[in-house]
């Protein structure tokens, strides 16, 4: 119990850095989203000034600080200057999106990435093996940006994928059938961007770790006693090699807000991405800082999931935290 | 022997690839902002050793291309006149390393443009754009790498050599540092810093953007290395002798720290090209009329250019061979340092 309080502690400090780290830079900033009105000769000086007030952008950095963290408290995270309206829904709506689209494409990549890796770890440096190796050897050199640009000039040329957006025109009147099918295949090209990026690095890592408890003499034993080589693999191996699989689950756990950023931005997926680059753009602060903040909840909370599991899945780690 | 000679070979891979950009002006057939505002969107032009008519000429030559009878942009090649390719020709006037003043390109024609990468909506040469583009991506690149790993050594060698509060403290704001996704740290690093300046202004801050998010890594690294370096025997031999501390790590931690460094290099560079990449394209890095591989990218960003002009995508094209030249030498370098582990099975092994 100590250990998850002391790593539960551990995140919250990890957060609170942050929103001091972000609100710092923010502070540093030249110039905000009312300059430009400034330069609009229709708005008054007074207007703009007393806009400032309103948005409290004229106190002092600690006693805005300590408003906003009141506004996190109540579930409102600041006001966007840019949509004038609280920034927390706004968030959520893309967040909603964004979960959307990297759910499901983590999904896809751990359910390849494991059969994948198990096999070519099963056949090492042979055939099947070196076929894998070189492919993710190639989709390792092609950078996601290359590889989201590839895959929409492809489907703008075919025509066989829409190219952007979440939904159709008219989504609304559409049988829920018709709905599942739009959705999908607007979903097909940012998931397949997002999984062929994220796959290499999921391939090698299973690879590597499994053929590392390969050699093993627990294993070796139980080929000696004639266990069949899935249940080897499956039963035994994967679980030894489980432990850096595990932390780098909850890796993939975490960056599902923030991973899809690019990609979302290429494909014009309605998530956090292209959020947050229009704030950035317009000096959106507290949207900057709100969607930063939120994409490191979610990694924080991803690297808390990977302590519980690896607990729970780990006896060596079970055993030394409770002997602390 | 054969680890060596694999490190060696992609060193040279390397070497001549960025040989070739820095020495853009010579192979770039034209001027990078030289427009030519009657030849917007120039598709890629054939080079050809044969004429229509079956005769075969020793010297590649070009047919210009001309707007297709009642069209506006769809053009096709004019039969009549053949332009022959010179080589080592005289054109415009560069700077070869930006030293060297020079005329002579590694090819050109005379009498009409040659657009081997077609052009953009200015008409301007892609080939070229994406030569001097090189320049400034990988300038970017390597100077962002190196603020790191000056950064990351400093950091890293003063957290490991004076240790206690100095080294939590450190190694607190490294985790930080290491918690956010980079992309986001470019972002809000970018966000807070003015939007609107001049070329150059936009690729310093740009150099610097990059090379203050990547430092937490290589400090930790080189922080292990030092941990461990400064109770051997000869750094307490040199410090029995009196060595100061400036002394010391400067003499005798610095050099032991190399291998880390250096291996971290291998790695950063590429990534750091591609943030530059990324940020230009998303129009927060190096603006126009300077050219470089993001934002050549960034007019894609229309749907008429994606769907008319299939090459304004090759300039993407242009990291892929450095992105495996540096992964390939970094995981020459990383079974170099670990070769005692490796039996005949290289597990971490890249390619």
């Amino acid at each position: 119990m100590r250990y998850f309080i002391c790593r539960a502690l551990h995140a919250v400090f990890l957060l609170f850095g942050v929103s001091l780290l972000t609100f710092l830079f923010s502070a540093l900033t030249p110039g905000n989203y009312f300059d430009e009105m400034r330069l609009n000769p229709q708005i008054s000086p007074e207007a703009v000034t007393a806009l400032r007030a309103q948005y409290q952008l004229d106190r002092p950095l600690p006693i805005r600080y300590a408003h906003w963290l009141n506004a996190v408290a109540h579930g409102q995270m600041g006001f966007s200057f840019a949509y004038n309206s609280p920034v927390a829904p706004l968030l959520w709506v893309r967040a909603r999106n964004t979960l959307l689209l990297t759910a499901t494409a983590t999904l896809l990549a751990w359910l390849l990435a494991l059969p994948l890796g198990i096999c070519s770890a099963a056949r090492f440096g042979r055939a099947p093996d070196r076929v894998l190796s070189w492919t993710t050897a190639t989709l390792l050199v092609i950078p996601d940006l290359v590889l989201a640009l590839g895959l929409l000039i492809l489907a703008v040329r075919t025509g066989w994928f829409p190219t952007g957006g979440l939904v159709s025109v008219g989504f609304d009147e559409f049988s829920a059938l018709q709905k599942l099918r739009d959705l999908t295949l607007h979903m097909a090209l940012p998931v397949t961007a997002l999984v062929l990026a994220t796959l290499p690095m999921l391939v090698r890592h299973v690879r590597a770790s499994v053929a590392e408890v390969l050699d093993a003499p627990f294993l070796r034993a139980g080929a000696g006693h004639g266990l069949p080589e899935h249940k080897l693999l499956l039963g035994y191996a994967l679980r030894a090699a489980a432990n850096p699989l595990i932390s780098l689950f909850g890796f993939s756990v975490g960056t599902l807000l923030s991973g899809s950023l690019l990609v979302e931005v290429v494909m014009s997926w309605p998530g956090l991405g292209p959020l947050l680059l229009e704030s950035i753009l317009a000096r959106d602060l507290y949207v900057v800082i709100g969607g930063v903040l939120l994409s490191m909840v979610f990694l924080v909370a991803g690297n808390l999931f990977a302590d519980i599991l690896l607990y729970w899945a780990d006896p060596r780690i079970r055993t030394a935290a409770s002997a602390k | 022997m054969k680890q060596r000679r694999r490190l060696t070979k992609w060193l040279v891979v390397l070497l001549i690839l960025h040989g070739i950009i820095a020495a853009a002006g010579f192979f770039a057939p034209y001027d990078p902002v030289e427009q030519d505002r009657e030849r917007p969107y120039l598709p890629p032009m054939h080079i050809h050793m044969m004429e229509a008519h079956g005769h075969f000429h020793l010297r590649p030559f070009f047919y210009p291309l001309r707007l297709r009878e009642g069209s506006f942009d769809q053009y096709e090649e004019d039969n009549a006149t053949a332009v022959p390719l010179n080589f080592f020709t005289r054109g415009t006037t560069y700077r070869l390393l930006g030293i060297v003043p020079s005329r002579i390109h590694l090819f050109g024609a005379a009498s009409a443009r040659v657009y081997l990468l077609g052009s953009d909506a200015y008409g301007r040469d892609q080939l070229s754009r994406i030569l001097y583009g090189g320049q400034v991506s990988l300038l970017a690149g390597l100077l962002g790498a190196g603020i790191t790993l000056f950064l990351g050594a400093f950091i890293g060698m003063a957290a490991g050599y004076f240790g206690g509060w100095r080294d939590d403290l450190l190694m607190r704001i490294a985790e930080l540092f290491l918690a956010l996704p980079w992309l986001y740290l470019l972002f809000a690093l970018r966000a807070f810093l003015p939007l609107s300046v001049s070329p150059l202004e936009a690729f310093l801050l740009v150099v610097v953007v990059i090379g203050m998010v990547g430092w937490a890594r290589p400090a930790r690294m080189v922080r292990g290395v030092v941990l461990s370096v400064k109770e051997r025997d000869f750094v307490r031999a040199a410090r029995g002798f009196g060595a100061s501390d400036i002394y010391l790590l400067r003499r005798h931690i610095l050099p032991e720290t190399a291998s880390v460094l250096l291996t971290q290099a291998t790695i950063l560079v590429p990534q750091f090209v591609l943030a530059e990449m990324t940020l230009s394209f998303l129009g927060l890095g190096v603006p126009e009329p300077m050219s470089s591989w993001g934002n050549l990218l960034a007019t894609l960003q229309q749907y008429n250019v994606l769907v008319s002009y299939w090459w304004m995508y090759l300039p993407a094209l242009a990291i892929v061979p450095f992105f495996l030249g540096y992964l390939s030498l970094a995981s020459a370098l990383h079974e170099r340092t670990s070769t005692y582990k490796i039996d005949e099975k290289s597990k971490w092994n890249l390619s």
